[in-house]
């Protein structure tokens, strides 16, 4: 692995991190699974080609931000007014935007951004240039993450967090709790969708099969983050959620290396996310096996004597 | 105060389980009233809290709070009037936040739900001096996260969280029952203490006769969706759980008597 690749994965992974702290809104604080984000990560990278292809890099980001915030709040909606479980509510998003994302692209399956300037031409001819993807990315991420942090430090954030942790209280204590998971969904989905922007943005275009795959990319990265660098508090979590993204992004990077087919990613995605969410069981599992032995083993001896 | 206007709540109507759990209730509560609820399973205590809070919509009826028509108003519009405390402890409580986060989620309860900070420094010092009142060392573990306190100490903190904005009625259901039987004395004194202190209006249900009598001001005794005892006063103070028990029976009894005699035509 050379230098370049491993600032390529880097770059991918702090925009990735944008995934996953719309996963983390979606997932944990609200106990949602969400499976909206694979059709409002393409969506997002279509509105933004287009408006892009239209002469407006950075305006681009805002419009995707709020169609994805707009398709999660239908979701929302699906869920909480017309009872439709969380997933297959999810599932209707994700189809119905496969029809709504050709239609934003003019009925083409992809379209590109080659010889458009694009939110990382910024420094082009500066001296940074061959950092440019890093330097926008980690200063979109940086906003996002200090805005999320203090918003879910108001009292809006509070109820929206308690919302999964407990929606009886929150109805109890006088918050409905449609409203929070409305909002909580919009954002989510909205920076589910900034970041397949700025992904079209960096590979210059946008596809329409791009979003497979996403819920598991932000889950795996929530997940990965959660069990290396803690969740104590608050800040500490959302930092750990965006490590658990550039990690996920290196773990590829490395198995790519060693010479596995780019077709075979999704089911490493797969592998990787079904093994950290069994993690759990398979500690309590052979922490139950090792005090089975040690008391067997005990109880021999005891007899023997 | 509150008003309960000839209610009436039907589960699974016109089906083979039909079960009539709110049948024609009346009652009236003065302002700072508490009540003790007793009656055997199945008797209607929880459903009857559960309407007045909004959870059930009832089928027949009217339920006014303070002049209030809550009737139909969905449970978080009327839990800005009502505060509840269940029986489980994790029902009452946000477990991944931490405890100054809760209090400031019930704190924020009338208050908007807008941008501004959810804990301001001055509300900390106010949670300290609420949380010493109770007397589990909580006053010193604010920014822990409610899931590594104990059950006990998480109930007296919803109880401390429901009245920290003083609800115009508080709805107790069986919130003790779950507790080892020290905590439970604890928190029971508690409730005594805060509910007199703040002048709430309360509806308690006890599957403990003693603690029906000992506590509050006034004690019904349900039975098949209706009220079939209401003692208050003298009449109450005078009452032993024996007296009750005895009391109990008769009026169920009676009501066993009522039904042969239906049976039979």
């Amino acid at each position: 692995m050379n230098i370049y690749t491993l600032q390529s994965a880097l770059e991918l992974g702090i925009i990735y991190s944008l995934l996953a702290l719309g996963s983390f809104i979606s997932y944990r604080t609200l106990n949602f699974p969400d499976l909206t984000v694979e059709g409002s990560y393409t969506l997002g990278a279509a509105v933004s080609v287009m408006v892009t292809l239209a002469g407006y890099p950075y305006l681009s980001l805002l419009a995707a931000f709020v169609a994805g915030a707009v398709a999660g709040s239908i979701t929302a909606l699906l869920s909480t007014r017309l009872k439709i479980q969380p997933l297959l509510a999810g599932i209707l998003l994700m189809l119905g935007l496969y029809s709504i994302n050709l239609k934003v692209m003019g009925n083409r399956a992809n379209v590109n951004l080659i010889n458009h300037r694009n939110i990382y031409s910024i420094f082009e001819g500066t001296i940074v240039e061959g950092f440019q993807t890093l330097i926008t990315a980690s200063l979109v991420l940086a906003v996002v993450l200090i805005i999320l942090y203090f918003f879910l430090k108001t009292r809006l954030g509070f109820v929206l967090r308690a919302t999964g942790d407990n929606h009886v209280m929150v109805r109890a204590l006088g918050t409905n709790t449609d409203f929070t998971i409305l909002l909580g969904l919009s954002l989510s989905n909205g920076l589910v969708a900034l970041c397949g922007a700025m992904i079209a943005h960096e590979q210059l275009f946008a596809d329409i099969g791009m979003g497979i795959g996403m819920v598991v990319i932000g889950l795996a990265s929530v997940i990965i983050g959660e069990v290396l660098f803690g969740t104590n508090t608050l800040l500490r979590r959302m930092i750990a959620v965006i490590l658990g993204a550039i990690v996920y992004r290196l773990i590829i990077t490395i198995v790519l290396e060693f010479g596995m087919p780019a077709t075979d990613l999704k089911l490493i995605s797969a592998i990787i996310v079904a093994v950290a969410l069994s993690m759990p069981v398979i500690k309590e599992k052979m922490e139950l096996a090792g005090r089975k032995k040690a008391n067997l083993r005990g109880g021999r001896s005891n007899a023997g004597n | 105060m509150l008003e309960i206007r000839s209610i009436k709540k039907v589960f699974e109507a016109g089906s083979i389980n039909e079960k009539i759990a709110i049948n024609n209730l009346s009652l009236t509560l003065e302002e700072g009233e508490f009540v003790t609820i007793i009656g055997d399973n199945g008797a209607g205590k929880s459903t009857l809290l559960n309407c007045i809070a909004g959870e059930y919509i009832v089928d027949e009826g009217r339920i006014l709070l303070d002049g209030i028509d809550i009737t139909y108003m969905p449970e978080y519009k009327s839990s800005q009037y009502i505060g509840r405390v269940f029986q489980d402890p994790l029902k009452g409580t946000a477990y991944d936040m931490t405890i100054a986060e809760n209090l400031a989620i019930a704190y924020a309860k009338d208050k908007p739900k807008n941008l501004q900070p959810g804990i301001r420094k001055s509300d900390i010092k106010m949670f300290r001096e609420k949380l010493s009142l109770i007397q589990l060392g909580l006053e010193d573990r604010l920014n822990q996260k409610v899931s590594l306190i104990s059950g006990g100490q998480s109930l007296a903190m919803t109880l401390l969280m429901d009245t920290i904005v003083k609800p115009k009625l508080l709805l107790l259901d069986e919130h003790i029952a779950a507790l080892d039987p020290k905590i439970a004395k604890k928190v029971l004194q508690l409730t005594g203490e805060i509910v007199e202190k703040e002048k709430i209006t309360t509806m308690m249900i006890t599957h403990n006769m003693k603690v029906a009598l000992e506590y509050g001001s006034r004690t019904i005794m349900m039975h098949e969706g209706q009220i079939i005892l209401d003692i208050k006063g003298e009449e109450r103070e005078e009452m032993t759980v024996e007296s009750l028990i005895n009391l109990f029976g008769k009026k169920a009894k009676h009501d066993l008597e009522n039904d042969r005699i239906l049976l039979s035509r």
